[in-house]
């Protein structure tokens, strides 16, 4: 068969499909919303997980680590000693607290102020205050610097949250799998709603498909409109699931930047990035497809003309 | 054209339709099988548009035997054979040109030559001018022509009909036999299922006459095969 014929009949078959889908309006928006649900839920928790790890990126390169002198250390000696942190290549900012401003500071902010005038001698130590560079932020970067300060003789502990590090990284990894497996199982839901969408339709058109194939059309003529039905809904789906995320970044956006604000950072919500629009609908199609090919491939077979 | 050789048809409930039935149709003739219903005029053409195949014996049809056709080239072997039904089988939803193209759309034929085809096939059938209107808006002879027109339009070397005036009056039949009579008289072979023996008569076409699945007499074959295959004008 020639090519433009080839392309003729594809293009015919892709609008009787479009132009089934319009006259039936009130049950194909019924089916996209389904499958667009579907393909909205695992997308949505994808998206979840990657606003977690951009918003916590700022979190784990600001972590930080609070070494604490042994008490009675002169400041000189704790402003020599930042001096030597500071050559440290993985140290980018080392802060030294004093005694005195960390006692200050203390009595400012936690309320204990007529306690602290019982004691006769300030009990804090001298501190060193110290950011380490992005890009050495990594658990096991922070533990190799903890050591390393831990080792000096003038320091008496040093104080690291790599703990909450570990464990928030952990659960972005139970998240990230937790998306894949909603989206096997929401996957596998919009193969089953295409197939038994396409069946029905097959089994409607029973009489047409009879006198299409006693006036010798193939099983590919016959089958090709419902594939591409199948590919239309996935598209349609993936369209509405890109319109269902955008509409609930836009509603979360506000709050989300209120929390942020307060936990002193400007962060702001990400939308579905192209990654994930072309796994929506790419995803779709496929699912679509795949959905609508195996119905017809079933059901099809079936249906044989009878005089 | 056609060929049974002791073709015998069991349907999977048991019935005989047919039994050791052999008779054989020259390319151009035109045939009626007659018959009470239920005698296997219906089987005979399920057989030869390979919609049934046989039990046992050879169904050869244009060449082939149907026995031994596997599925992938059925399509391209019912292409050679037009069929109309007494109920016409039409598509309700499509209009007229669209019921007419069928057969040479899924033979993937360009959309000029579809369309001058569909017009040609129309106009034979007199028909032309009512390509827009849905197979409801016609008469039940207008429907039956529309199905006639649908059978030709890809120029099959054969044409069956199974009982294609039972729902008409005697005018309107003898209309329409007259149509099948001029795609003969063009070199299209045409094999008939009626129980109109008026018709029969009017005709004086050959007669093949089935009885509780067995043939009962077959007429002897029109010299046609003296005349050179004549492919329809359009």
């Amino acid at each position: 068969m020639n090519p433009a014929i080839f392309g003729t009949r594809h293009a015919q078959a892709l609008l009787g499909s479009l132009g089934r889908l319009k006259r039936n309006p009130l049950a194909t928006v019924l089916t996209l919303l389904v499958i667009g649900l579907a393909l909205a839920l695992p997308a949505a928790l994808g998206l979840f997980v990657i606003n977690a790890q951009t918003a916590t990126g700022g979190f784990s390169n600001a972590v930080d680590m609070s070494v604490y002198l042994k008490s009675g250390l002169p400041v000189a000696k704790a402003q020599q000693l930042a001096a030597n942190a500071r050559e440290r290549p993985e140290v980018a900012q080392v802060t030294v607290i004093a005694a005195d401003e960390g006692l200050a500071e203390f009595r400012k902010y936690s309320g204990f102020g007529a306690a602290l005038d019982a004691l006769q001698t300030n009990p804090l130590p001298n501190v060193l205050h110290v950011m380490p560079r992005r890009g050495a932020s990594s658990a096991a970067d922070l533990d190799s610097l903890r050591r390393y300060f831990a080792a000096w003789p003038e320091v008496d502990v040093v104080q690291l949250d790599t703990e909450w590090v570990l464990r928030f990284n952990a659960i972005l990894a139970v998240l990230r799998r937790l998306v894949l497996v909603a989206a096997v199982l929401l996957g596998a839901g919009v193969l089953a709603v295409v197939g038994n969408t396409i069946r029905l339709e097959i089994l409607n058109r029973r009489a047409e498909i009879e006198v299409t194939k006693l006036v010798g059309g193939s099983n590919a003529f016959v089958r090709r409109p419902f594939l591409y039905t199948g590919l239309l809904y996935g598209i349609g789906g993936a369209v509405l699931a890109t319109a269902i995320l955008e509409t609930a970044v836009l509603v979360l956006d506000p709050s989300v930047a209120t929390l942020a604000q307060l936990y002193g950072s400007r962060y702001a919500l990400q939308g579905p990035s192209g990654q994930v629009l072309a796994a929506l609908f790419g995803g779709g199609m496929a699912l679509g497809w795949l959905g609508a090919w195996i119905s017809a491939h079933r059901h099809l077979r079936s249906i044989e003309p009878r005089a | 054209m056609i060929l049974f050789e002791r073709v015998s048809k069991r349907y999977p409930n048991g019935r005989e339709a047919l039994t050791h039935v052999s008779f054989g149709i020259q390319s151009g003739e035109m045939v009626f099988l007659t018959g009470r219903s239920g005698a296997g005029k219906s089987t005979v053409l399920k057989l030869v548009a390979l919609l049934e195949r046989p039990t046992r014996g050879i169904v050869t049809v244009n060449g082939k035997s149907t026995g031994a056709l596997k599925a992938r080239h059925i399509p391209a072997f019912r292409r050679q054979v037009g069929v109309v039904f007494q109920d016409h089988k039409l598509l309700a939803d499509r209009p007229v040109f669209d019921n007419v193209a069928l057969p040479l759309v899924v033979a993937g034929a360009p959309l000029k030559e579809i369309d001058k085809r569909v017009r040609a096939a129309l106009d034979q059938v007199g028909l032309l001018g009512k390509e827009r209107m849905l197979p409801a808006e016609l008469s039940v002879g207008e429907q039956q022509r529309v199905g006639i027109a649908r059978a030709v339009v890809s120029k099959p070397p054969l044409i069956i009909a199974d009982e294609p005036t039972g729902n008409l009056d005697p005018d309107l039949s003898l209309e329409v036999m007259r149509l099948f009579r001029r795609f003969s008289d063009v070199g299209v072979t045409v094999l008939v299922a009626t129980h109109d023996q008026h018709i029969v008569r009017d005709l004086a076409k050959r007669e093949i006459v089935l009885a509780s699945g067995e043939i009962q007499s077959q007429g002897d074959i029109e010299r046609t095969d003296t005349l050179p295959h004549v492919v329809p004008r359009r």
